[in-house]
C-alpha cells in the first residue's frame, strides 16, 4: 500500500477546473519534484496535499489515515517567503515547532529547557547556531530558508512540502541549499514534495518528477479544462522515464 | 538637477525645519506689536512676554480659593480621561480587530457593522452620552472610546489580514490551534500596529476630550480654555493650547520610542 495516495482528485474555482483526474501513489521516503508551467495547477496540488484546501472531488490520504480538512502537524511546509515568524528569534522559531502543538502555545520550565537544547542541536545541524538570538529579518535569504526547513522538521511531519523553496535565492546559495537539503533527507528519510520552476533542480533533487499540464486544450476556451499529471519520470539513475505520455488533443468536432 | 533629487544636508535640514515655527512666531510678534502700539490694553494678541509671565504664574501659582495649582490639576484630570478612553479603545480594538481579521465568521458578522458605526459622527452622540451616563467622568471617557474605537478596529483588522497567509498556514502545520495562532503569531505582530494606530488616533482623542470638557465639566484642560474665553484671556488660552500641543507631541514621541524598544524585530520598518 502506498504511503500517500491521491485518488481521482479534481479542484475547481468558480466552476473553472484547475486540476482534473489526478491520481498518484507515493512511496514513503520518496522525494517528489513537481514541475510545470505557470498556472498549471502545481501550487494548487501542493495546497491540496497540505490540506489548506479540500478538493472538489476525490481524496488524498496519508498512510490510509483520515482525509484532512485543515493543515496539521503531519504536514510540514516551507514556502518561498514568509515561512518563519519575524517576531521570534531564530531559536524561538525552532522552539515554536514544538511549542505550538501545546494547549496555549508555550512550553514552561523543564520542557522549555529541553526544547531549547534540542533547538540548539537543530541550529547546529542547519548551521545557524551563531545567529540563534537574531531576528529573521537580519538573516540572508538562504539562512531564512534553512531556518524554515529546520522549523518544519522540528514538528516531525510525515510529509514535507516545499513550495518553490529556493526560488528567491541566488544561484550559488541555491546550490549550497541543494546539498543541505540532500543531507537532511539522507538523515531523516522524509517524504518530500517540492514544487519548482527549475527543471534541472527538479531532476537533481527528486526521485520522481511529476509534470503538470493540461492534456486537453480547447483553443476557443483555454480555461475549459484543468491540468493533471502528464508525465511521471523516474529521476533516479539519471532519470529514465517509465510512464507514457498521456497527452490527447481536444477536438471540438469530436466532443 | 531635478528638485526631487535635491536633499538638504543635516544642518540645513534642521534650519529648514525651524523656519515655519520662526515665521509663525514672527507673524504673531509683529501683529501683537502693531495692536499693542495702537491700544496698550489690547487683549486679543498679548505680547509674548505677557504670555510668558502668565505661563509662569499658571504653572506655579496655586489658586487663591482652592489652594491647588489649576493647570496641573487640569492636566492630571484630562490626561486621566484621555488615557482611560484610549486604553479602553485599545483593548476593545485589539480583541475585535484580531477576531475580525482572523476569523471568517467574526468578519462576516461584524465587519459591515463596524464600517457603518464608524460613520456615526461621535460628537453627535455626545448629548446621548450625557443623558445616559450623566455629566461625570464616564460620559467623557465614553466619547473618546466611541470616537476612536471603530477606526482602530478597522485599522487593526486590516493589519491582521496583512499578515502573510503563509505564516498562518505554517503555524497550523506546527500544530497551532486558533488560540495559539492568535496569541503567539497574530497578537505579537499586531502590537506594534496597535501603537501606531494609537498614535494616529490620539489627535481625534484630544479633539473628543476637549469637546466633552468644553460642554460639561468643572475641571480639565478643555474646560479651562472655554471658561477663560469669557474673559478674553488670550494669554491663558494660548498657554493652554501650547501646553496641550506639547503634551500631545511628547506622548507621540514616547509611544514611538516605546515601539522601537519593545519591538526590536520590526527593524527599520516602524
Amino acid at each position: 500500500m502506498s504511503f500517500v495516495s491521491v485518488r481521482n482528485v479534481w479542484q475547481s474555482y468558480d466552476q473553472r477546473p484547475i486540476l482534473e483526474r489526478v491520481n498518484i501513489d507515493i512511496d514513503e521516503g520518496d522525494f517528489i519534484s513537481i514541475v510545470g508551467a505557470s498556472g498549471c495547477g502545481k501550487s494548487t496540488f501542493l495546497r491540496l496535499l497540505l490540506a489548506e484546501e479540500v478538493p472538489s472531488r476525490g481524496e488524498i490520504r496519508i498512510d490510509d489515515g483520515p482525509i484532512a480538512r485543515e493543515p496539521g502537524r503531519e504536514r510540514g511546509v516551507v514556502f518561498q517567503r514568509y515561512s518563519v515568524f519575524p517576531h521570534m528569534t531564530v531559536r524561538q522559531n525552532i522552539v515554536a515547532g514544538e511549542a505550538f502543538g501545546t494547549r496555549w502555545g508555550w512550553l514552561g520550565g523543564k520542557a522549555r529547557r529541553a526544547a531549547e537544547a534540542r533547538a540548539d542541536a537543530m541550529l547546529d545541524r542547519i548551521g545557524l547556531s551563531h545567529v540563534a538570538d537574531n531576528y529573521p529579518a537580519t538573516l540572508s535569504g538562504g539562512m531564512q530558508q534553512r531556518l524554515a526547513i529546520g522549523q518544519a522538521l522540528t514538528a516531525k511531519p510525515r510529509i514535507l512540502m516545499l513550495d518553490e523553496p529556493f526560488g528567491a535565492l541566488d544561484p550559488g546559495t541555491r546550490l549550497s541549499m541543494h546539498d543541505f537539503l540532500m543531507e537532511l533527507r539522507r538523515e531523516t528519510g522524509m517524504t518530500v514534495f517540492m514544487v519548482t520552476h527549475d527543471l534541472a533542480e527538479g531532476f537533481k533533487l527528486g526521485d520522481r518528477v511529476l509534470v503538470f499540464d493540461k492534456p486537453r486544450w480547447d483553443p476557443q476556451d483555454p480555461a475549459a479544462f484543468g491540468a493533471t499529471i502528464t508525465y511521471d519520470f523516474d529521476a533516479r539513475n539519471g532519470g529514465i522515464p517509465f510512464q507514457t505520455i498521456e497527452e490527447t488533443r481536444y477536438d471540438p468536432a469530436l466532443a | 538637477m531635478r528638485l526631487l533629487n535635491l536633499v538638504p544636508k543635516r544642518p540645513a535640514a534642521i534650519l529648514l525645519a525651524a523656519v515655519p515655527f520662526g515665521l509663525v512666531l514672527l507673524a504673531y510678534t509683529v501683529g501683537s506689536e502693531l495692536r499693542l502700539a495702537a491700544n496698550p490694553s489690547d487683549r486679543l494678541l498679548p505680547a509674548l512676554s505677557t504670555i510668558g509671565n502668565t505661563a509662569v504664574d499658571l504653572f506655579t501659582q496655586p489658586d487663591r480659593r482652592s489652594g491647588d495649582i489649576l493647570l496641573w490639576q487640569d492636566t492630571l484630570v484630562s490626561l486621566q480621561r484621555l488615557f482611560l478612553g484610549v486604553g479602553l479603545a485599545s483593548v476593545v480594538a485589539l480583541g475585535l480587530g484580531i477576531a475580525i481579521g482572523m476569523l471568517p465568521y467574526a468578519r462576516a458578522t461584524l465587519s459591515s457593522f463596524v464600517a457603518v458605526v464608524s460613520m456615526v459622527p461621535p460628537l453627535a452622540l455626545l448629548p446621548i452620552l450625557f443623558i445616559v451616563f450623566g455629566l461625570g467622568e464616564v460620559s467623557k471617557v465614553a466619547l473618546i472610546t466611541i470616537g476612536i474605537t471603530p477606526f482602530m478596529i478597522r485599522d487593526l483588522s486590516q493589519r491582521v489580514q496583512d499578515i502573510p497567509h503563509e505564516e498562518i498556514i505554517k503555524a497550523q502545520t506546527l500544530g497551532g490551534s486558533t488560540n495559539v495562532i492568535a496569541s503567539r503569531v497574530v497578537l505579537p505582530q499586531i502590537l506594534p500596529r496597535l501603537i501606531s494606530s494609537i498614535r494616529l488616533s490620539l489627535g481625534s482623542a484630544w479633539l473628543f476630550l476637549i469637546a466633552a470638557e468644553a460642554v460639561a465639566s468643572d475641571v480639565g484642560l478643555g474646560y479651562r480654555i472655554f471658561l477663560v474665553r469669557r474673559y478674553l484671556a488670550m494669554d491663558v488660552i494660548l498657554t493652554y493650547v501650547i501646553w496641550i500641543t506639547l503634551l500631545a507631541f511628547l506622548i507621540d514621541l514616547a509611544l514611538k520610542a516605546f515601539s522601537r524598544r519593545a519591538f526590536p524585530w520590526m527593524g527599520a520598518s516602524l
